[in-house]
């Protein structure tokens, strides 16, 4: 039984590192999807407009810290315009600056993972790790809704 | 032949002469047209009493000065020493020095100047401001709730240093021009509050068309640099022409899947329904926003959740 299971995971795995390296415009807007979702559960939570759970408080600083680690890499000279990105050229022209702000993210995201206990804990390191989201996008984003 | 000639010449003085008649009350008129006197609004008495700084503080951040005007790149967004170059499809445009600073910035102002200015575009010297400024929103603001902002703004802290002028072309940088623009895009008209509508939804109808200024960004704009009424807050092509601003009316192509809790959301924290959080110039907007008391974003909301729809932009381009 839990042999199907990890090859289907490995595929998918294999799958989502092909497409990473064929479509990073794709796979960078699934990450933020992801990052999406995850922030509009935690931001439930935190209101109190969905029961707290700790499991899946975890849960969204790992989704998180996934997309920290991985994101920086979707952005190669390839792939700066098409495909509906809202990617801003200043990602190219200052890389350091916005690689930075992906280590620095992770750093919170780490620290806050450390420290989430229970909803008033969750509630204080959530805002601390979204306010990342804000500057980033100002910084690096332009808008085309 | 010589007759001939003579008259030629005569016939061509009195064209010339037409001319330069025509030429001087053309020049009287546009003298007379674009006095910045012609404008009307903002010469209200000033209420007498003593200012309400916290009220001033609330309409500073429904207004975001702080945006455009704070030194660039500085972390200390209450200097508001100006600087930022605003670029525009009529040239760049330099945010001036509106730090209570007695010399280079609005420290020496009267609180009349200072409503004037808010209202009618018009210097305390008599010139015009161009319209990068949004008096055109501001118009809408009493003068008892800009007495209160303009003295809230003088408890900041002072900044050095005049600004460079705006970077413009001919014809734009004939100052005096802006009188007949005005003529055309500013009514001068005070938020009127209709009766007919609950006080939070007038409230945020005045936050939303006066100090906070939204239809700005979120409205496309006509080849004179107008709003296009009919288009108002179905979102445009961003000003300074990198990308674009959202319908933000109840339409499909905008908000209309969104509540009133979603708007007021989005004010309080950035985040979206999607979990998505605004970037580009909104991110400093949300900066401002989310220090407003909760009531006044939840005025906005319910405006915004008010507006008629209006068909915006189809997806992303």
């Amino acid at each position: 039984m839990i042999r199907p299971v990890l090859v289907g995971l490995a595929l998918a795995i294999g799958v989502s590192a092909a497409i990473a390296q064929s479509d990073p415009i794709a796979e960078r807007r699934a990450t933020m999807k992801g990052v999406g979702a995850a922030t509009a559960q935690g931001n439930r939570m935190a209101k109190g407009e969905a029961p707290f759970e700790l499991d899946k408080a975890q849960e969204v600083l790992k989704t998180y810290a996934a997309a920290a680690d991985k994101m920086h890499t979707y952005f190669p000279e390839s792939a700066k315009s098409g495909g509906e990105t809202t990617a801003s050229p200043k990602i190219w022209e200052n890389q350091a600056e916005f690689r930075k702000r992906f280590d620095d993210w992770a750093a919170d995201i780490k620290k806050a993972a450390a420290n989430t206990k229970d909803l008033d804990t969750f509630k204080a390191e959530f805002a601390t790790v979204t306010r990342a989201c804000g500057g980033c996008h100002q910084a690096f984003r332009v808008s085309r809704s | 032949m010589a007759r001939l000639f003579l008259s030629g010449v005569s016939c061509m003085k009195r064209v010339l002469v037409v001319l330069l008649v025509l030429a001087a009350i053309g020049a009287a008129g546009f003298w007379f047209l674009t006095s910045p006197d012609r404008q009307s609004a903002g010469l209200e008495p000033i209420p007498a009493g003593q200012a309400n700084l916290e009220n001033g503080k609330t309409l500073f951040y429904a207004g975001g000065c702080t945006s455009c005007h704070a030194v660039p790149e500085q972390a200390d967004k209450l200097r508001l020493g100006g600087g930022y170059p605003l670029r525009s499809p009529f040239g760049t445009f330099y945010v001036p020095n509106i730090s209570p600073h007695p010399r280079d910035g609005i420290g020496s102002w009267t609180p009349a100047q200072f409503v004037r200015a808010m209202r009618a575009g018009v210097s305390p010297d008599g010139r015009h401001y161009y319209p990068s400024f949004p008096y055109t929103s501001y118009q809408r603001m009493s003068a008892a709730d800009l007495r209160d902002l303009f003295a809230f703004m003088l408890t900041l802290q002072p900044v050095e240093g005049r600004v460079r002028d705006h970077d413009l072309p001919f014809p734009f940088n004939v100052r005096r021009g802006l009188g007949l623009w005005k003529l055309a895009f500013l009514d001068g008209r005070p938020f009127m509050p209709d009766p007919a509508k609950s006080a939070s939804l007038n409230r945020g109808a005045y936050l939303v068309e006066g100090p906070g200024h939204c239809a700005e960004c979120h409205s496309p704009r006509n080849q004179l640099g107008g709003i296009v009424e009919d288009r108002r807050f179905a979102g445009g092509p961003e000003p300074e022409g990198r990308g674009w601003v959202p319908n933000i009316t109840p339409h499909e192509t905008g908000l209309k899947e969104w509540t009133r809790g979603d708007i007021e959301e989005v004010l309080a924290s950035g985040l979206t329904p999607t979990g998505d959080s605004v970037g580009s110039t909104m991110a400093a907007v949300v900066a401002n926003t989310e220090r407003l008391p909760e009531a006044e974003r939840k005025a906005m909301a319910e405006y915004v959740k008010s507006l008629p729809p209006r068909e915006g932009r189809k997806g992303p381009r």
